[in-house]
């Protein structure tokens, strides 16, 4: 019955989006005020129909009820509590079926709270927001019902990957979808607002806590996903330009530039267009992720259930939704007026280079990314890996590192070079002098070296803003700002200073021998099985030297899964402040020796205490943004109610 | 404006060609299947001694003798192999000549697999430092190849060889000239 109840609750849900996008647009019309007002409540209860059907399925998996095809595909009854749950959401049903309910819960907050902009933009935005909401509730009821019976019940399960049963990776996809629906928020206000002609700051001021929420997220997504594959594929590798990476990153590029853009307009009125343009961008960029993942057109290290039937269905809700968004975007340009003008020198014209840039790197990777796409309709294979995406994406990488660390010093509109003079010419020199000395010293590769010096030269710039100011009344959304700007120098250099030392040794060693690797060296004390709840596996015992004195024991294993029968790597990883041991255990060669593997990757954490940096920044934004709109909501309403009240004197007096 | 117009129909005609693109390849057969570079190649010149005793090593020459054969790779020490051993008799029964390169073994090691897994081969060259195996494009054991009689590549099998792939390589002998 819990199935039944989750999918009969799907479609109702799905109908009140139906109601959703003829309140919203019928009641844009004159005359339409009498269907307008279902719009509001139609999101509220469809945000809580949907939250009841995901609710059943996690109910499900839960009680690993295996008459449901879903739960029979992708459980276990044997499988621990935590990722009996995760298995929700970890195939393409149930992830659908999150995607769906985070958008529902998305549509009935903006529904119940979001009374600043003009109720026509608003019925605009909530009409569009069930109208990609639809596209979505079709694919999961004809195509992809996670609610589906089997005809006879397995007596048991069959499981679920085990490269998927880990921590980090039962959060990592959720994650990333919150992002996306964060997107498809503002893709909504941008589509209400260009209906209604109102791109305006205000329209800016609302859509942005929705964009930053959805960066945040992303953010912690794809730092979550690198470090994963980092630790869990066994690779040693932190980013590998595969088609499904990208496809997370395309949206946080556009994501990152929106951000910008749209405080911008909410700030000084300006770059109206780029905002519209980026808020469709963006979106449209989740969903060509999600269409490239799920359509399994291009090969990838991913594999996902592939089904070019789903595939086609995407297809059409993408050609659909973007295409939709950008003929109302060109039929609108010219109610997009410019807005305020700026000089080059300002803020805005810094922003307006990290606009350029992001988009052009967006560009980069998209076309590396189908590239090969396009080259087999000619029946050529090729594959496009590192050797592109690196220094293409750096030509336009780096200049905008540059504006990034100069940027916050401009003021906004029109400033002049004598002002910031000093401040720009100490950047430049430390630059300068840093890319010298690391020639000179370490002769490292180019990409690298610059890498370095930009990520000095941007940690410096991130916190000149505080510079000369009160750091006690400093807004939380400028803290915001230096602290994610700092996580970008902070992750810039991991990068650049693991890809430049890191050191890697390939052995195959007896019990007893010690290898050396960078200033460490380790000790094969032992090889002997250990057992866990479903798998076995063999673990190596290493005593690990850090320049000569004993710090740790590192415990690689080679892990059996037996049901279903997978072999996982399970490196062990030994961390210092200043860079991480990596070590894996491979085969036992037909000598007795085993395969060993070490690498040594100076300050390669700091790529993810980056990446946590710039999520924090995101977040204390956010919570700077909300609570300064609580905090001028309070204040409407008191202004509010003293007129009010001073109304009512006035009238008592004047009887 | 009029620029911004002109750019935004621009992209929503680049749009419509992804789109394009993307059902174009949506409606191709997906085949993902990578043909080995090693194909239509000759054997790369060597000299292989015997892995074992009884039974003579290996060399280019005796497989350019105009008779086409099957080239397996194995070791001692493989698993799969063990798996594969069943199959390599059905195929030898079928009138298959098979040849082999024992990787990184020792003699006594090879006899004993021998001994226990059968021995469909004729001849057993050993290769201790996977020599001969990385220069005909093999990544790993087992590996098997189809050698026409003139001593080309004309098909190689990557993994062990299960039940069903057994009519696959009796037909790609066959094509080789058997």
């Amino acid at each position: 019955m819990i199935a039944e109840f989750g999918l009969v609750a799907l479609w109702f849900a799905a109908a009140l989006a139906g109601l959703q996008l003829f309140a919203g647009f019928l009641g844009l019309r004159e005359g339409g005020e009498g269907i307008a007002v279902l719009a509001r409540p139609a999101a509220l209860v469809q945000a809580l129909l949907c939250g009841l059907s995901f609710l059943m399925l996690l109910w499900l998996f839960a009680r690993t009820d295996l008459s449901v095809a879903l739960v029979a595909n992708n459980s276990h009854s044997a499988k621990p509590m935590i990722f009996k749950l995760s298995g929700a959401w970890g195939n393409h049903e149930g992830s659908m079926l999150l995607w769906v309910t985070v958008m529902a819960l998305a549509g009935g907050l903006i529904a119940f709270i979001e009374r600043r902009l003009p109720e026509r933009t608003m019925l605009a935005t909530l009409g569009a927001q069930a109208f990609v909401a639809l596209g979505f509730y079709a694919f999961l009821l004809f195509a992809s019902n996670p609610f589906e019976r089997l005809a006879v019940a397995p007596a048991e399960g069959n499981g679920l990957n085990p490269l998927l049963q880990d921590i980090g990776l039962a959060f990592h996809p959720p994650t990333l979808y919150f992002g996306y629906v964060g997107l498809s928020v503002a893709f909504s206000f941008v589509v209400g607002a260009l209906l209604t002609r109102q791109v305006t700051p205000e329209f800016a001021r609302v859509m942005r806590p929705w964009v930053l929420g959805a960066w945040v997220l992303l953010t912690l997504g794809i730092a979550a996903g690198s470090y994963w594959a980092y630790y869990e594929l066994g690779w040693g590798g932190w980013w590998f330009w595969d088609p499904v990476e990208n496809a997370s990153l395309m949206p946080w590029l556009a994501a990152t530039a929106l951000l910008h853009s749209v405080s911008v307009l909410a700030a000084r009125d300006a770059l109206r267009a780029w905002t519209v343009m980026l808020g469709v961008i963006a979106f449209s960029m989740s969903m060509v992720g999600t269409f490239l993942v799920r359509s399994g057109i291009l090969t990838s290290v991913h594999a996902f259930a592939v089904d070019p039937e789903r595939g086609s269905f995407i297809l059409a809700l993408l050609a659909l939704n973007i295409g939709g968004a950008l003929a109302i975007f060109a039929t609108r340009a010219s109610t997009v007026a410019e807005g305020e003008r700026f000089s080059i020198l300002s803020r805005e014209g810094g922003l307006v280079i990290n606009n350029v840039a992001l988009s052009a790197i967006l560009g980069i990777v998209l076309l590396g990314t189908l590239y090969p796409l396009l080259t087999e309709a000619f029946d050529v294979r090729v594959s496009v890996g590192p050797p592109y995406f690196n220094p293409v994406g750096a030509i336009f990488l780096f200049p905008m590192l540059l504006a990034l660390a100069i940027g916050p010093l401009l003021r906004w509109r029109q400033d002049s070079f004598a002002r910031i003079r000093r401040p720009v010419i100490a950047l430049a020199v430390t630059g300068v002098v840093a890319v010298i000395a690391l020639w000179a010293i370490t002769g490292i590769g180019i990409l690298p070296l610059l890498g370095l010096a930009l990520a000095l030269m941007v940690a410096i710039g991130s916190v000149l803003p505080l510079r000369g100011r009160s750091l006690r009344r400093l807004p939380l959304s400028v803290w915001g700002m230096v602290i994610a700007h700092l996580g970008v120098a902070v992750t810039l250099f991991g990068m650049a200073s693991d890809t430049a030392f890191q050191k890697e040794r390939l052995v195959a060693v007896n019990v007893g021998d010690v290898v050396e690797v960078g200033p460490w060296s380790a000790q094969l004390e032992a090889v002997s099985p250990v057992a866990g709840p479903n798998w076995t596996a063999i673990e190596a015992r290493l005593s690990l030297r850090y320049e000569g004195t004993e710090v740790a024991m590192a415990n690689p294993q080679a892990r059996s899964f037996w049901s279903p029968p997978t072999e996982t790597s399970e490196v062990a990883l030994t961390t210092r402040w200043n860079g991480q041991l990596y070590t894996a255990l491979g085969n036992q060669a037909e000598d007795g020796r085993w395969q060993l593997r070490l690498w040594w990757k100076p300050f390669v954490t700091w790529i993810w205490y980056g990446g946590l940096l710039i999520g924090l920044g995101g977040v204390l934004a956010l919570l700077g943004r909300v609570s300064g709109d609580i905090r001028r909501r309070v204040a409407d309403r008191k202004i509010a109610d003293r007129r009010a009240d001073e109304a009512e004197l006035a009238a008592e007096t004047a009887s | 404006m009029k620029r911004l117009r002109m750019f935004l129909w621009g992209l929503v005609g680049l749009s419509l060609f992804l789109f394009g693109l993307f059902a174009y390849q949506l409606s191709q057969p997906k085949d993902e299947f990578v043909e080995s570079a090693m194909i239509g190649e000759p054997m790369p010149e060597f000299d292989l001694r015997p892995a074992v005793e009884g039974y003579p090593g290996l060399a280019t020459a005796d497989l350019a003798d105009g008779k086409p054969r099957l080239l397996n790779v194995f070791a001692s020490w493989c698993v799969p192999c063990r798996a594969e051993a069943p199959h390599l008799e059905t195929l030898r029964d079928n009138g298959a000549e098979i040849v082999a390169i024992a990787i990184r073994d020792r003699p006594e090691d090879v006899a004993a697999f021998l001994q226990v897994y059968g021995n469909p081969f004729t001849r057993i060259g050993a290769d201790d430092i996977s020599e001969v195996q990385l220069a005909i494009g093999s990544s790993g054991v087992p590996e098997t190849f189809v050698i026409d009689g003139n001593g080309v590549i004309t098909y190689q099998h990557i993994g062990d060889i299960r039940a069903e792939h057994v009519p696959l390589i009796l037909e790609k002998l066959r094509e080789a000239g058997a």
